[in-house]
């Protein structure tokens, strides 16, 4: 079937656009671009998520996806407080 | 091939091109809030199109169809609010702790 080749394509170039962010990660000169990178992998990570469960044709992948979106927000609003005011809560 | 797949293939090479743009831009611009542009933008509409790609393969799935589908709106919606939010905290955040932005003449001096 030529959809499941669509699919396999669209994870690869999604896998391809994560590890283009993580030398942004690696290099990035200030603190804000390394939590800005992370934040749009972790986007980029929800997509990859959706896109294995329609691979492996198990759509229940999708329940991973919605948790790692929420946790991505958290984590990043949490980070940014932490940078800022040096301490949570 | 059904009408869906070249929907499925039509949205997600799209999506694909936007995203993978997205992180190109993200290495090659010269400063933090020019890469915000890059980062900000692409990811809620590169997530938005690939998700709708998705959603056309849903009527696969025999009993998880209205599961499924529910839960790619549910997905699309959370980052189309929370993405923008995120985001803006992080230009808030750099620009109280006092980061410079980027000027051609500043560069060609230095």
């Amino acid at each position: 079937m030529v959809i499941e080749w669509v699919l396999l394509g669209a994870g690869i170039a999604i896998l391809v656009g994560i590890f283009m962010l993580l030398s942004r990660v690696y290099l990035g000169p200030t603190v804000f671009d390394r939590i800005l990178a992370t934040n749009a992998m972790g986007t980029k990570t929800v997509i990859f998520l959706a896109l294995l469960g329609f691979i492996s044709k198990r759509p229940e992948f999708l329940d991973t996806a919605l948790a790692y979106a929420i946790i991505n927000f958290v984590s990043t609003i949490a980070i940014l407080k932490f940078v800022e005011f040096k301490k949570i809560g | 091939m059904h009408w869906t797949d070249i929907a499925t293939a039509l949205f997600l090479g799209l999506g694909c091109v936007i995203a993978v743009t997205g992180s190109m831009g993200v290495i090659r611009l010269p400063d933090f809030y020019s890469r915000l542009h890059a980062a900000g933008k692409t990811d809620s509409l590169a997530q938005a199109l690939i998700m709708v790609g998705l959603l056309f393969q849903t009527w696969k799935y025999e009993g998880l169809i209205l599961n499924a589908a529910a839960r790619l709106v549910l997905i699309t919606m959370f980052i189309l609010v929370t993405s923008p939010i995120a985001t803006h905290a992080i230009t808030k955040a750099a620009y109280l702790h006092g980061l410079e932005p980027w000027r051609k003449e500043k560069s060609r001096d230095a």
